[in-house]
Protein backbone atom coordinates (compact mmCIF):
# COMPACT_ATOMS: atom_id res chain seq x y z
CA UNK A 1 0.00 0.00 0.00
CA UNK A 2 1.47 3.17 -1.07
CA UNK A 3 0.08 6.79 0.63
CA UNK A 4 1.30 10.06 0.13
CA UNK A 5 0.50 11.31 4.00
CA UNK A 6 -0.32 9.04 6.36
CA UNK A 7 -2.14 10.22 9.71
CA UNK A 8 -1.72 8.73 12.22
CA UNK A 9 -4.71 9.20 14.72
CA UNK A 10 -8.55 10.20 13.69
CA UNK A 11 -8.66 12.62 16.46
CA UNK A 12 -9.02 16.86 16.44
CA UNK A 13 -5.24 16.99 15.59
CA UNK A 14 -5.27 14.51 12.71
CA UNK A 15 -8.81 15.27 11.37
CA UNK A 16 -7.69 18.86 10.91
CA UNK A 17 -4.03 18.34 9.29
CA UNK A 18 -5.31 15.94 7.03
CA UNK A 19 -8.23 18.30 5.91
CA UNK A 20 -5.52 21.07 5.42
CA UNK A 21 -3.02 18.98 3.67
CA UNK A 22 -5.68 17.89 0.86
CA UNK A 23 -6.43 22.00 1.00
CA UNK A 24 -2.59 22.11 0.31
CA UNK A 25 -2.93 20.22 -2.35
CA UNK A 26 -2.27 16.28 -1.71
CA UNK A 27 -5.05 13.93 -2.70
CA UNK A 28 -3.56 10.45 -1.59
CA UNK A 29 -4.20 10.95 2.10
CA UNK A 30 -5.09 8.22 4.85
CA UNK A 31 -6.02 8.30 8.22
CA UNK A 32 -5.75 5.61 10.58
CA UNK A 33 -7.94 5.77 13.89
CA UNK A 34 -7.92 2.60 16.44
CA UNK A 35 -11.01 3.76 17.36
CA UNK A 36 -14.53 2.53 16.03
CA UNK A 37 -15.22 6.60 14.91
CA UNK A 38 -13.54 9.30 14.04
CA UNK A 39 -13.54 12.49 16.27
CA UNK A 40 -11.08 10.87 19.36
CA UNK A 41 -11.51 11.79 22.73
CA UNK A 42 -14.12 14.71 21.89
CA UNK A 43 -16.61 12.11 21.57
CA UNK A 44 -16.69 11.48 25.21
CA UNK A 45 -16.57 15.66 25.78
CA UNK A 46 -20.07 15.69 25.77
CA UNK A 47 -19.51 19.32 27.90
CA UNK A 48 -19.37 22.78 25.79
CA UNK A 49 -16.98 25.32 25.17
CA UNK A 50 -15.60 23.84 22.06
CA UNK A 51 -14.81 26.19 19.00
CA UNK A 52 -15.34 29.53 20.35
CA UNK A 53 -12.28 30.08 18.58
CA UNK A 54 -12.68 28.18 15.27
CA UNK A 55 -16.07 28.38 15.03
CA UNK A 56 -17.10 31.75 17.04
CA UNK A 57 -19.86 29.67 18.59
CA UNK A 58 -19.61 27.32 21.41
CA UNK A 59 -19.91 23.64 20.31
CA UNK A 60 -19.84 20.50 22.40
CA UNK A 61 -16.85 17.69 21.70
CA UNK A 62 -19.04 15.49 19.58
CA UNK A 63 -20.22 18.57 17.61
CA UNK A 64 -16.56 20.24 17.05
CA UNK A 65 -15.57 16.78 15.70
CA UNK A 66 -18.81 16.48 13.45
CA UNK A 67 -17.61 19.34 11.57
CA UNK A 68 -14.22 18.16 10.92
CA UNK A 69 -15.20 14.58 10.19
CA UNK A 70 -17.97 16.47 7.54
CA UNK A 71 -14.56 18.52 6.01
CA UNK A 72 -12.43 14.77 5.69
CA UNK A 73 -15.68 13.27 4.48
CA UNK A 74 -16.27 16.18 1.59
CA UNK A 75 -12.99 16.00 0.55
CA UNK A 76 -13.44 12.68 0.36
CA UNK A 77 -10.47 11.42 2.13
CA UNK A 78 -9.81 7.90 2.69
CA UNK A 79 -9.53 6.40 6.22
CA UNK A 80 -9.33 3.05 8.17
CA UNK A 81 -11.23 2.67 11.59
CA UNK A 82 -10.45 -0.14 14.44
CA UNK A 83 -7.15 0.28 12.87
CA UNK A 84 -4.10 -0.18 15.10
CA UNK A 85 -0.26 0.97 14.15
CA UNK A 86 2.22 -0.97 15.43
CA UNK A 87 5.64 0.47 14.05
CA UNK A 88 6.85 3.71 12.41
CA UNK A 89 9.86 2.89 10.17
CA UNK A 90 12.11 5.73 9.86
CA UNK A 91 11.97 5.81 6.00
CA UNK A 92 7.93 5.95 6.26
CA UNK A 93 6.49 2.42 6.24
CA UNK A 94 3.80 2.73 8.52
CA UNK A 95 2.86 -1.07 9.96
CA UNK A 96 -0.54 -1.29 11.01
CA UNK A 97 -3.62 -3.53 11.67
CA UNK A 98 -6.73 -4.34 11.78
CA UNK A 99 -9.60 -6.95 11.41
CA UNK A 100 -10.37 -7.20 7.74
CA UNK A 101 -6.40 -6.75 6.50
CA UNK A 102 -4.37 -7.92 8.95
CA UNK A 103 -1.17 -6.40 8.95
CA UNK A 104 -0.70 -3.80 6.28
CA UNK A 105 2.91 -2.02 5.63
CA UNK A 106 1.99 0.94 4.27
CA UNK A 107 4.47 3.36 2.60
CA UNK A 108 3.96 6.76 3.01
CA UNK A 109 5.88 10.32 1.53
CA UNK A 110 4.95 11.89 5.11
CA UNK A 111 3.94 10.75 8.41
CA UNK A 112 1.75 12.96 10.66
CA UNK A 113 1.91 12.13 14.19
CA UNK A 114 -1.67 12.72 15.87
CA UNK A 115 -1.99 10.21 18.30
CA UNK A 116 -3.02 11.92 21.20
CA UNK A 117 -2.21 11.64 24.61
CA UNK A 118 -3.20 9.31 28.00
CA UNK A 119 -3.77 10.05 30.95
CA UNK A 120 -1.00 10.01 34.16
CA UNK A 121 -2.18 7.02 35.76
CA UNK A 122 -2.07 5.90 39.61
CA UNK A 123 0.97 4.05 39.40
CA UNK A 124 2.68 6.89 38.08
CA UNK A 125 1.64 9.02 41.04
CA UNK A 126 2.99 7.03 44.36
CA UNK A 127 -0.91 6.51 45.90
CA UNK A 128 0.00 4.99 49.27
CA UNK A 129 -2.99 2.28 50.37
CA UNK A 130 -4.74 -1.25 48.79
CA UNK A 131 -5.47 -1.43 45.06
CA UNK A 132 -9.26 -1.64 45.41
CA UNK A 133 -11.74 -1.50 42.27
CA UNK A 134 -13.08 2.17 42.13
CA UNK A 135 -9.96 4.11 41.40
CA UNK A 136 -11.09 5.40 37.84
CA UNK A 137 -8.62 8.52 36.18
CA UNK A 138 -11.24 11.00 35.14
CA UNK A 139 -11.05 10.54 31.34
CA UNK A 140 -11.83 6.39 31.97
CA UNK A 141 -15.08 7.90 34.20
CA UNK A 142 -16.11 10.14 31.25
CA UNK A 143 -16.25 7.29 29.21
CA UNK A 144 -17.58 5.26 30.98
CA UNK A 145 -21.21 7.91 32.07
CA UNK A 146 -21.34 9.47 28.70
CA UNK A 147 -20.28 6.72 26.28
CA UNK A 148 -21.16 3.48 27.59
CA UNK A 149 -24.15 4.51 30.07
CA UNK A 150 -22.74 3.51 32.87
CA UNK A 151 -22.00 5.27 36.71
CA UNK A 152 -18.59 3.88 38.28
CA UNK A 153 -19.49 4.95 41.43
CA UNK A 154 -22.29 7.13 43.93
CA UNK A 155 -19.57 8.96 46.58
CA UNK A 156 -16.26 10.76 44.97
CA UNK A 157 -13.14 12.19 45.52
CA UNK A 158 -11.55 13.59 43.05
CA UNK A 159 -7.23 14.22 43.29
CA UNK A 160 -6.35 16.65 40.54
CA UNK A 161 -8.05 19.53 39.24
CA UNK A 162 -7.26 19.29 35.53
CA UNK A 163 -10.11 20.14 33.22
CA UNK A 164 -10.99 16.47 32.81
CA UNK A 165 -11.41 16.64 36.86
CA UNK A 166 -13.51 19.76 37.31
CA UNK A 167 -16.26 18.47 34.28
CA UNK A 168 -16.13 15.34 35.89
CA UNK A 169 -16.73 17.08 39.46
CA UNK A 170 -19.82 18.45 37.43
CA UNK A 171 -20.68 15.54 35.48
CA UNK A 172 -20.62 13.00 38.53
CA UNK A 173 -23.32 15.33 40.40
CA UNK A 174 -25.86 15.91 37.69
CA UNK A 175 -26.21 12.12 37.41
CA UNK A 176 -26.87 11.72 41.13
CA UNK A 177 -22.88 11.30 42.58
CA UNK A 178 -22.08 13.34 45.71
CA UNK A 179 -18.78 14.35 44.31
CA UNK A 180 -17.36 15.65 47.94
CA UNK A 181 -14.11 17.29 47.52
CA UNK A 182 -11.87 18.16 44.20
CA UNK A 183 -7.52 18.07 45.99
CA UNK A 184 -5.01 19.50 44.09
CA UNK A 185 -1.72 18.83 45.07
CA UNK A 186 -0.34 22.17 43.98
CA UNK A 187 -0.90 25.72 45.03
CA UNK A 188 -2.95 26.60 42.13
CA UNK A 189 -5.77 24.63 39.62
CA UNK A 190 -4.71 22.76 36.64
CA UNK A 191 -7.47 23.54 34.64
CA UNK A 192 -9.32 26.60 33.40
CA UNK A 193 -11.13 29.42 35.28
CA UNK A 194 -14.80 28.46 33.46
CA UNK A 195 -14.07 25.34 34.72
CA UNK A 196 -13.85 26.26 38.39
CA UNK A 197 -16.49 28.47 38.18
CA UNK A 198 -19.03 26.41 36.13
CA UNK A 199 -18.26 22.92 37.49
CA UNK A 200 -17.10 23.34 41.70
CA UNK A 201 -18.67 26.85 42.30
CA UNK A 202 -21.98 26.20 41.05
CA UNK A 203 -22.49 23.00 42.75
CA UNK A 204 -20.55 23.79 45.90
CA UNK A 205 -17.67 21.35 45.58
CA UNK A 206 -14.86 22.50 47.29
CA UNK A 207 -11.92 22.48 45.81
CA UNK A 208 -8.84 21.90 48.52
CA UNK A 209 -5.24 23.36 46.77
CA UNK A 210 -2.37 22.23 48.22
CA UNK A 211 -3.87 18.94 49.37
CA UNK A 212 -3.75 14.94 48.34
CA UNK A 213 -4.07 11.89 49.09
CA UNK A 214 -2.08 9.80 51.87
CA UNK A 215 -4.06 6.78 51.99
CA UNK A 216 -6.72 4.21 50.29
CA UNK A 217 -8.41 2.50 52.32
CA UNK A 218 -11.00 -0.38 51.18
CA UNK A 219 -9.96 -3.94 50.14
CA UNK A 220 -12.36 -5.20 47.13
CA UNK A 221 -13.56 -2.03 46.45
CA UNK A 222 -12.42 1.93 47.93
CA UNK A 223 -14.11 2.58 51.21
CA UNK A 224 -12.58 6.22 51.44
CA UNK A 225 -9.72 8.17 51.20
CA UNK A 226 -7.56 10.50 53.56
CA UNK A 227 -6.23 13.51 52.19
CA UNK A 228 -3.77 16.08 54.12
CA UNK A 229 -2.16 19.38 53.11
CA UNK A 230 0.96 19.60 51.83
CA UNK A 231 4.23 22.12 52.64
CA UNK A 232 5.99 23.93 49.71
CA UNK A 233 8.03 20.91 49.37
CA UNK A 234 4.62 19.10 48.47
CA UNK A 235 5.12 17.12 51.06
CA UNK A 236 2.01 15.95 53.63
CA UNK A 237 1.82 17.89 56.74
CA UNK A 238 1.63 15.56 60.00
CA UNK A 239 -1.66 16.20 61.62
CA UNK A 240 -3.82 17.26 59.30
CA UNK A 241 -5.07 14.22 57.86
CA UNK A 242 -8.83 13.95 57.45
CA UNK A 243 -10.74 10.80 56.00
CA UNK A 244 -13.46 10.91 53.88
CA UNK A 245 -15.57 7.49 53.40
CA UNK A 246 -15.99 7.11 49.68
CA UNK A 247 -16.54 4.53 46.54
CA UNK A 248 -14.63 5.96 44.24
CA UNK A 249 -11.67 7.69 43.39
CA UNK A 250 -10.69 9.89 40.04
CA UNK A 251 -7.66 10.97 39.30
CA UNK A 252 -6.69 13.96 37.04
CA UNK A 253 -2.71 14.45 37.25
CA UNK A 254 -2.13 15.84 34.23
CA UNK A 255 -1.47 14.49 31.04
CA UNK A 256 1.46 13.06 28.81
CA UNK A 257 1.85 12.66 24.61
CA UNK A 258 1.39 9.48 23.92
CA UNK A 259 4.41 8.78 21.65
CA UNK A 260 5.30 4.96 21.86
CA UNK A 261 5.43 4.45 18.38
CA UNK A 262 7.60 8.35 17.81
CA UNK A 263 10.45 7.09 20.24
CA UNK A 264 10.80 3.47 18.38
CA UNK A 265 11.20 5.18 15.76
CA UNK A 266 13.74 7.42 16.85
CA UNK A 267 11.75 10.72 17.04
CA UNK A 268 14.28 13.20 18.82
CA UNK A 269 12.13 13.56 22.11
CA UNK A 270 11.74 17.12 24.17
CA UNK A 271 11.95 16.00 28.00
CA UNK A 272 9.44 19.17 28.98
CA UNK A 273 6.86 18.32 26.86
CA UNK A 274 7.32 14.62 26.16
CA UNK A 275 6.65 15.23 22.89
CA UNK A 276 8.75 15.28 19.74
CA UNK A 277 10.82 18.35 18.97
CA UNK A 278 9.59 20.15 16.13
CA UNK A 279 10.87 22.84 14.18
CA UNK A 280 8.83 25.75 12.47
CA UNK A 281 7.02 23.20 9.70
CA UNK A 282 5.86 20.89 12.87
CA UNK A 283 8.99 18.70 11.53
CA UNK A 284 10.78 16.14 13.80
CA UNK A 285 13.89 15.57 13.62
CA UNK A 286 13.00 12.45 11.37
CA UNK A 287 12.98 14.12 7.87
CA UNK A 288 9.19 13.72 6.43
CA UNK A 289 7.70 12.98 9.87
CA UNK A 290 5.17 15.77 11.72
CA UNK A 291 3.61 15.95 14.78
CA UNK A 292 0.62 17.83 15.61
CA UNK A 293 -1.92 18.16 18.57
CA UNK A 294 -1.74 16.63 22.26
CA UNK A 295 0.71 13.91 21.30
CA UNK A 296 3.37 16.76 20.40
CA UNK A 297 1.85 19.16 23.83
CA UNK A 298 -1.01 19.42 25.88
CA UNK A 299 -3.28 21.95 24.64
CA UNK A 300 -5.89 23.42 26.97
CA UNK A 301 -7.95 24.72 23.90
CA UNK A 302 -9.11 21.91 20.89
CA UNK A 303 -9.13 25.23 18.68
CA UNK A 304 -5.51 25.33 19.17
CA UNK A 305 -5.02 21.84 17.92
CA UNK A 306 -6.76 21.97 15.23
CA UNK A 307 -4.98 25.09 13.98
CA UNK A 308 -1.35 24.11 14.60
CA UNK A 309 -2.54 20.67 13.18
CA UNK A 310 -3.85 22.52 10.26
CA UNK A 311 0.28 24.35 9.83
CA UNK A 312 1.29 20.36 10.26
CA UNK A 313 -0.83 19.44 7.33
CA UNK A 314 -0.17 22.14 5.20
CA UNK A 315 3.82 21.52 5.45
CA UNK A 316 3.42 17.63 5.06
CA UNK A 317 1.90 18.48 2.00
CA UNK A 318 4.51 20.97 0.91
CA UNK A 319 7.19 18.29 1.56
CA UNK A 320 5.57 15.87 -0.81
CA UNK A 321 4.85 18.24 -3.06
CA UNK A 322 8.39 19.32 -3.32
CA UNK A 323 9.41 15.89 -4.07
CA UNK A 324 10.28 14.81 -0.31
CA UNK A 325 13.24 16.49 -0.08
CA UNK A 326 15.91 16.89 2.87
CA UNK A 327 16.56 20.50 2.13
CA UNK A 328 19.48 21.89 4.00
CA UNK A 329 17.78 24.34 7.36
CA UNK A 330 19.03 26.92 9.38
CA UNK A 331 17.47 26.23 12.43
CA UNK A 332 17.20 28.74 15.02
CA UNK A 333 16.82 27.73 18.08
CA UNK A 334 14.21 29.54 20.33
CA UNK A 335 15.07 30.57 23.59
CA UNK A 336 13.29 30.94 26.33
CA UNK A 337 13.71 33.40 29.84
CA UNK A 338 11.66 34.19 33.05
CA UNK A 339 9.65 31.25 33.42
CA UNK A 340 8.10 29.66 30.18
CA UNK A 341 8.99 26.06 30.22
CA UNK A 342 8.92 25.07 26.45
CA UNK A 343 8.44 26.47 23.45
CA UNK A 344 6.43 24.95 20.08
CA UNK A 345 7.81 24.57 17.31
CA UNK A 346 11.57 24.77 19.33
CA UNK A 347 13.11 26.17 16.35
CA UNK A 348 12.54 28.39 12.75
CA UNK A 349 14.45 28.85 9.84
CA UNK A 350 12.43 32.17 8.43
CA UNK A 351 12.36 30.33 4.88
CA UNK A 352 10.07 27.92 5.54
CA UNK A 353 7.61 30.59 7.30
CA UNK A 354 7.03 33.41 5.07
CA UNK A 355 3.73 34.72 6.83
CA UNK A 356 5.00 33.68 9.68
CA UNK A 357 4.43 31.80 13.31
CA UNK A 358 2.89 31.21 16.07
CA UNK A 359 5.47 30.26 19.20
CA UNK A 360 2.75 28.40 21.65
CA UNK A 361 4.15 28.00 25.24
CA UNK A 362 3.35 27.11 29.19
CA UNK A 363 4.70 29.10 32.16
CA UNK A 364 5.72 26.73 35.10
CA UNK A 365 3.86 28.97 37.92
CA UNK A 366 1.08 31.26 38.46
CA UNK A 367 2.71 34.72 37.69
CA UNK A 368 0.94 38.34 37.94
CA UNK A 369 1.84 40.87 35.91
CA UNK A 370 4.03 40.32 34.00
CA UNK A 371 4.97 40.87 29.98
CA UNK A 372 5.50 38.57 27.17
CA UNK A 373 8.93 39.90 24.84
CA UNK A 374 10.41 38.65 21.63
CA UNK A 375 13.61 39.68 21.33
CA UNK A 376 15.20 38.67 17.76
CA UNK A 377 19.03 38.92 17.74
CA UNK A 378 18.77 41.16 21.12
CA UNK A 379 16.30 43.76 19.52
CA UNK A 380 13.06 43.63 21.20
CA UNK A 381 10.13 43.19 18.34
CA UNK A 382 6.68 42.87 20.72
CA UNK A 383 5.83 43.20 24.33
CA UNK A 384 2.58 42.36 25.57
CA UNK A 385 1.55 42.53 29.17
CA UNK A 386 -0.10 39.45 30.99
CA UNK A 387 -2.02 40.66 34.44
CA UNK A 388 -2.05 36.83 34.73
CA UNK A 389 -0.17 33.83 33.54
CA UNK A 390 -0.97 29.99 35.07
CA UNK A 391 0.60 26.78 34.27
CA UNK A 392 -3.13 25.81 33.34
CA UNK A 393 -3.19 27.92 29.94
CA UNK A 394 -1.19 28.20 27.22
CA UNK A 395 0.50 31.37 26.21
CA UNK A 396 1.69 32.16 22.75
CA UNK A 397 3.88 34.85 21.03
CA UNK A 398 3.51 35.14 17.01
CA UNK A 399 6.19 36.46 14.75
CA UNK A 400 4.63 37.99 11.59
CA UNK A 401 6.08 37.32 8.13
CA UNK A 402 6.74 41.20 8.27
CA UNK A 403 9.01 41.01 11.53
CA UNK A 404 10.70 37.94 10.01
CA UNK A 405 11.45 39.45 6.81
CA UNK A 406 12.60 43.16 8.21
CA UNK A 407 15.21 40.90 10.59
CA UNK A 408 17.14 38.71 7.73
CA UNK A 409 19.60 36.77 8.64
CA UNK A 410 18.76 36.53 12.91
CA UNK A 411 21.18 34.02 14.55
CA UNK A 412 18.63 34.15 18.23
CA UNK A 413 15.49 34.50 18.89
CA UNK A 414 14.54 34.82 22.61
CA UNK A 415 10.82 34.56 24.33
CA UNK A 416 11.07 36.53 27.86
CA UNK A 417 8.84 36.36 30.19
CA UNK A 418 9.77 39.62 32.70
CA UNK A 419 8.24 41.79 35.36
CA UNK A 420 6.04 44.72 34.59
CA UNK B 1 -22.23 49.17 48.38
CA UNK B 2 -21.94 45.78 47.65
CA UNK B 3 -18.97 44.59 45.86
CA UNK B 4 -19.69 40.54 44.13
CA UNK B 5 -16.45 39.03 43.29
CA UNK B 6 -16.86 36.78 39.56
CA UNK B 7 -14.57 34.98 37.47
CA UNK B 8 -15.56 35.41 33.87
CA UNK B 9 -16.29 32.37 31.86
CA UNK B 10 -16.79 33.87 28.54
CA UNK B 11 -13.59 33.22 27.52
CA UNK B 12 -10.07 31.03 28.83
CA UNK B 13 -8.78 34.37 29.91
CA UNK B 14 -10.98 34.09 33.16
CA UNK B 15 -10.86 37.93 34.02
CA UNK B 16 -11.68 38.54 37.43
CA UNK B 17 -14.69 40.83 37.58
CA UNK B 18 -15.73 43.22 40.52
CA UNK B 19 -19.55 44.29 40.37
CA UNK B 20 -20.87 47.24 42.98
CA UNK B 21 -24.15 46.28 43.71
CA UNK B 22 -26.69 49.08 45.88
CA UNK B 23 -29.60 45.98 46.86
CA UNK B 24 -30.65 44.86 43.38
CA UNK B 25 -28.93 47.54 41.52
CA UNK B 26 -25.88 47.33 39.39
CA UNK B 27 -23.82 50.45 40.62
CA UNK B 28 -20.05 49.45 38.31
CA UNK B 29 -18.64 46.62 36.56
CA UNK B 30 -14.96 46.73 36.57
CA UNK B 31 -12.03 44.10 35.78
CA UNK B 32 -13.14 42.87 32.61
CA UNK B 33 -11.45 43.28 29.25
CA UNK B 34 -13.82 42.98 26.88
CA UNK B 35 -17.78 43.55 26.49
CA UNK B 36 -18.30 39.77 27.26
CA UNK B 37 -17.17 40.06 30.37
CA UNK B 38 -19.29 43.20 30.96
CA UNK B 39 -22.55 41.73 29.71
CA UNK B 40 -21.73 38.52 31.73
CA UNK B 41 -21.40 40.03 34.96
CA UNK B 42 -24.70 41.46 34.58
CA UNK B 43 -26.41 39.08 33.86
CA UNK B 44 -24.61 36.78 36.22
CA UNK B 45 -25.62 38.84 39.68
CA UNK B 46 -29.52 38.96 38.07
CA UNK B 47 -29.90 36.10 36.04
CA UNK B 48 -27.15 33.39 35.79
CA UNK B 49 -28.17 30.94 33.19
CA UNK B 50 -26.51 28.09 31.58
CA UNK B 51 -26.40 25.55 28.74
CA UNK B 52 -26.74 21.77 30.18
CA UNK B 53 -25.10 19.06 28.88
CA UNK B 54 -26.08 15.37 29.10
CA UNK B 55 -26.61 12.31 27.64
CA UNK B 56 -29.59 10.50 26.98
CA UNK B 57 -30.06 6.48 26.12
CA UNK B 58 -30.10 5.21 22.26
CA UNK B 59 -31.67 2.22 21.69
CA UNK B 60 -31.25 0.06 17.96
CA UNK B 61 -28.02 2.11 16.99
CA UNK B 62 -26.01 -0.18 14.34
CA UNK B 63 -22.44 1.60 15.74
CA UNK B 64 -23.55 -0.26 18.80
CA UNK B 65 -23.97 3.15 20.58
CA UNK B 66 -25.34 3.00 24.12
CA UNK B 67 -25.97 6.79 24.63
CA UNK B 68 -26.26 9.59 22.81
CA UNK B 69 -25.22 13.23 24.00
CA UNK B 70 -27.20 16.22 24.53
CA UNK B 71 -27.60 19.83 25.33
CA UNK B 72 -30.30 22.63 26.08
CA UNK B 73 -30.64 24.48 22.40
CA UNK B 74 -29.93 27.84 24.40
CA UNK B 75 -29.12 28.97 27.89
CA UNK B 76 -31.33 27.96 30.80
CA UNK B 77 -31.56 29.35 34.24
CA UNK B 78 -28.66 28.38 36.67
CA UNK B 79 -31.28 27.21 39.38
CA UNK B 80 -32.97 24.42 36.54
CA UNK B 81 -29.71 22.82 36.06
CA UNK B 82 -30.98 19.38 37.67
CA UNK B 83 -34.75 19.97 36.54
CA UNK B 84 -33.41 19.64 33.19
CA UNK B 85 -31.09 16.30 33.51
CA UNK B 86 -33.62 14.45 35.80
CA UNK B 87 -35.88 15.70 32.84
CA UNK B 88 -34.57 13.80 30.91
CA UNK B 89 -33.27 10.86 33.27
CA UNK B 90 -35.66 8.59 31.43
CA UNK B 91 -35.87 9.60 28.09
CA UNK B 92 -34.88 6.80 25.27
CA UNK B 93 -34.62 7.40 21.61
CA UNK B 94 -34.65 5.78 18.73
CA UNK B 95 -31.35 5.57 16.31
CA UNK B 96 -30.38 6.84 14.04
CA UNK B 97 -30.39 10.40 15.67
CA UNK B 98 -28.84 13.12 13.85
CA UNK B 99 -27.08 16.51 15.27
CA UNK B 100 -29.96 19.03 16.35
CA UNK B 101 -32.89 16.91 16.70
CA UNK B 102 -35.43 17.24 19.55
CA UNK B 103 -34.74 14.75 22.06
CA UNK B 104 -37.38 16.35 24.72
CA UNK B 105 -39.16 19.27 23.95
CA UNK B 106 -39.42 22.36 26.47
CA UNK B 107 -36.83 20.78 28.85
CA UNK B 108 -38.40 21.02 32.73
CA UNK B 109 -40.84 23.76 31.24
CA UNK B 110 -38.07 26.16 30.35
CA UNK B 111 -39.02 26.47 26.98
CA UNK B 112 -35.46 25.41 25.73
CA UNK B 113 -35.20 22.45 23.91
CA UNK B 114 -32.69 19.88 24.49
CA UNK B 115 -31.05 18.19 21.41
CA UNK B 116 -28.86 15.73 20.08
CA UNK B 117 -24.98 16.77 19.62
CA UNK B 118 -24.00 13.62 18.11
CA UNK B 119 -24.80 11.54 14.71
CA UNK B 120 -25.76 7.90 15.90
CA UNK B 121 -26.48 5.60 12.99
Amino acid sequence: MNYDIVVIGGGPAGLAAAVAAFDAGVRDILILERDDELGGILNQCIHNGFGLHTFKEELTGPEYAARFIQKVKDRGITYMLNTMVLELTKDRHVIAMNRENGVMDIEAKAVILAMGCRERARGALNIPGFRPAGIYSAGTAQRLVNMEGFMPGREVVILGSGDIGLIMARRMTLEGAKVKLVAELMPYSGGLKRNIVQCLDDFNIPLLLSHTVVDVRGKERVEGVTIAQVDERLKPIAGTEKYYPCDTLLLSCGLIPENELSRDMGVLMNPVTNGPVVNESFETSVSGVFAAGNALHVHDLVDYVSEEAGFAGVHAAGFVLDGCKDEHRSEIRVELSGGARYAVPSSIDPKFVPNGVTIRFRVGQVMKDRKVCVYLDGEKVSERKRRIMAPGEMEQVVLTGAVLAAHKGIGSILIAVEEE
Amino acid sequence: MEIRTLTCIGCPMGCQIEVGMDGEVICSVSGNSCMKGDIYARKEVTNPTRIVTTTVRVEGSVSGAQTVSCKTRSDVPKGKIFDCVRDVAAVSVHAPVHIGDVVKANIAGTGVDMIATKDVP
